[in-house]
């Protein structure tokens, strides 16, 4: 621990909220006259020892490889993914740990799972798609198929309708952001658009819905309105600039964007045109909202505009006082996010976060904010606006409007409580 | 509107055959279409969708009573005895949607008995999906169905009546889905 409290001194400091929160002039440390000081540990720097060649530096290392790992020393970087559970083989859910990550792309290997019935291992060479139902001539593709197709590729974030859904429970579990909100991925993705195969099949005048099918052992099915279907929604056959992963689907997943994940149905063998929505189990028993009336919401699809702190966040330690980064990811479901506010001292006072110019629609967003911690209690919040004026509720305005049951689409406003020791926990405020 | 591609295609075809260049322009011009064309007959066995007004459904039936062995068999470890559930399963029979607990089953929440039928075809039991053959499917929903009191044992479950079968929360479900 050091202890410079060189900020104490510092008047340049350009506080914008309460309990620490700083300009973003101070992200970069542009015309922060002295700005050094503030941040810096040890000024003197005599007590540290001189450097010695590192050992790595004195032989060569590994030759090239041709698929790449992580560093070993980051081996600590992994999805949270629970026990395997024998009455359900395959199900199950594992989390991204946004809470070790930065920037915006989730690595493949650490985008969230969600499975109902496991992860085939499915042969690109026999698996088909099929379009059928009401439309002017039933088709089928195979992989190859549709790999020469026109495609094109978008930044797009994927959420899980459960997302977040422990956040609505009684207690504020002892968790990290990642164990709580890690059902969010963000990539690039590129493939085929549904609409260039529906036209190609013919679309019948009496077609309203868009039933899709997965190739697991659950044979997962979801509707979507048809006017969705033909807006944006495409075949997705790469993520990150290889073939999607068994886990996301290969060889072969809808994308809809925005939406909630589960009908970016996985695996995809079967699209059907239909006159109505095939009501399957995933659009009526799970994936719907009970209110407090015992009536349901059917049909919920873009993910409401949110916002978590990546960073200060549960489990972690502050181990100094000074400036720290406050940073975080925002998302909407209905649009791009225009706005991020940040603050320290449970909603009493909020500042801008910064987010970088030219935000994409239905993407995550990164925001980051400077913050003077002093060593007092803090709780931290985010809440973000989209492009649509919707903005992040509150836990309770979120709870309010539902049963106590549900758990879905939650997306209330998350409290990080900072202790004066620096712990950083799960809070409800 | 689809007659323009659909024109296309013929013109490329039969101009193709006595004007071979003009054809490969035309050819270029054209989107690709690599779909092969198939019937419904050939996905009757991949097509396991079941529709709320009962297209989909196979020939078969089968009562409460005979499905009573199959779910001892095949369901009841998970779900329990009387579909009242195990840790971690849901439970099928009873519940309510207000007060508490609140318990939302296939008796008490879902809308359509299809979603039964679809649901069990293409995905019960977990361990080996799809081994239950159209019939053994009848009588489980029925089975399931009469755990809640929705239907009498002897009930004989079939692709005519089942669209028919009044779940009790129908009109529980506020349709969202044009709110985009």
């Amino acid at each position: 621990m050091n202890d410079n409290k060189n900020y104490k001194h510092e008047t340049s400091l350009d506080r914008v909220a309460g309990n620490g929160l700083l300009s973003r002039r101070h992200l970069l440390g542009l015309s922060l006259a002295g700005a050094g000081a503030a941040v810096a540990g040890n000024v003197l720097g005599a007590e540290a020892p001189a450097l010695s060649m590192p050992a790595w530096s004195r032989s060569p290392g590994r030759g090239p490889s041709e698929y790449g790992n992580p560093s070993t020393f980051a081996a600590g970087i992994k999805r949270l993914a629970p026990p395997p559970n024998a009455t359900l083989p395959g199900g199950g859910a594992s989390r991204t740990p946004l809470h070790l990550l930065q920037g915006i792309i989730t690595p493949n290997s650490l985008h969230f799972e969600r499975h109902h019935a496991g992860v085939p291992d499915i042969d690109p060479a026999q698996h088909r798609l099929v379009i059928n139902g009401l439309v002017r001539q039933p088709l089928m593709f195979s992989y190859e198929d549709l790999l020469a197709y026109p495609m094109e590729s978008r930044i797009l974030f994927l959420e899980c309708s459960g997302n977040s859904g422990g956040a609505a429970g009684p207690t504020a579990a002892d968790t990290s952001a990642g164990g709580l909100h890690g059902l969010l991925s963000c990539a690039e993705w590129t493939g085929v658009r549904l609409s260039t195969l529906l036209d190609e099949a013919g679309v019948l005048p009496e077609a309203s819905w868009v039933s899709s099918t997965g190739a697991d052992g659950a044979s997962l099915g979801r509707s979507i309105p048809l006017n969705k279907a033909l807006r944006d929604v495409f075949i997705a056959l790469y993520q990150n600039g290889e073939p999607i992963r068994p886990e996301q689907g290969y060889p072969m997943r809808l994308f809809v964007p925005g939406w909630e994940g589960n009908v970016s149905v996985k695996w995809l063998t079967q699209i059907k045109l239909t006159d109505m929505a095939a009501n399957f189990k995933d659009e009526t028993s799970r994936y719907t909202e009970l209110l407090p009336d015992g009536k349901a919401l059917q049909f919920t699809f873009p993910m409401g505009t949110k916002s978590v702190i990546t960073s200060p966040s549960g489990q972690m330690t502050l181990r100094r006082q000074g400036i720290h980064e406050i940073t975080g990811l925002a998302w909407s479901g209905r649009g791009a996010i225009r706005r991020v506010e940040v603050s320290a001292d449970g909603g009493r006072s909020w500042a801008d976060a910064h987010l970088e110019p030219n935000q994409l629609e239905l993407a995550l967003a990164r925001f980051r904010l400077p913050w003077l911690w002093e060593g007092g209690p803090a709780v931290l919040q985010s809440r973000a606006t989209d492009s649509a004026g919707n903005v992040q509720p509150t836990r309770e305005v979120f709870l309010n409007t539902y049963s106590p049951a549900n758990r879905y689409h939650f997306n209330g406003i998350q409290s990080w409580a900072v202790s004066a020791q620096g712990e950083v926990k799960n809070v409800y405020a | 509107m689809f007659t323009p591609d659909l024109k296309s295609l013929l013109l490329a075809g039969s101009i193709g055959a006595v004007l071979s260049v003009s054809s490969l322009v035309l050819a270029a011009d054209a989107p690709v279409r690599l779909g092969t064309p198939v019937t419904e007959a050939q996905l009757s066995e991949i097509d396991l969708i079941v529709m709320p007004d009962g297209k989909g459904l196979p020939a078969g039936s089968g009562t409460a009573a005979q499905g009573q062995a199959v779910y001892d068999q095949q369901c009841a470890a998970c779900h329990g005895a009387q579909g009242e559930g195990t840790q971690g399963v849901p439970a099928l029979a009873g519940g309510t949607l207000t007060g508490t607990p609140i318990l939302m089953t296939a008796g008490s929440y879902w809308p359509h008995a299809s979603t039964l039928y679809d649901y069990i075809r293409r995905a019960m039991p977990p361990t080996a999906p799809k081994s239950l053959s159209n019939t053994e499917v009848y009588q489980v929903v029925a089975y399931v169905l009469h755990l809640s009191g929705i239907v009498e044992r002897d009930f004989v479950l079939d692709a005519s009546n089942l669209p028919q079968v009044q779940m009790p929360n129908r009109d529980g479900f506020i349709d969202r889905s044009q709110e985009q």
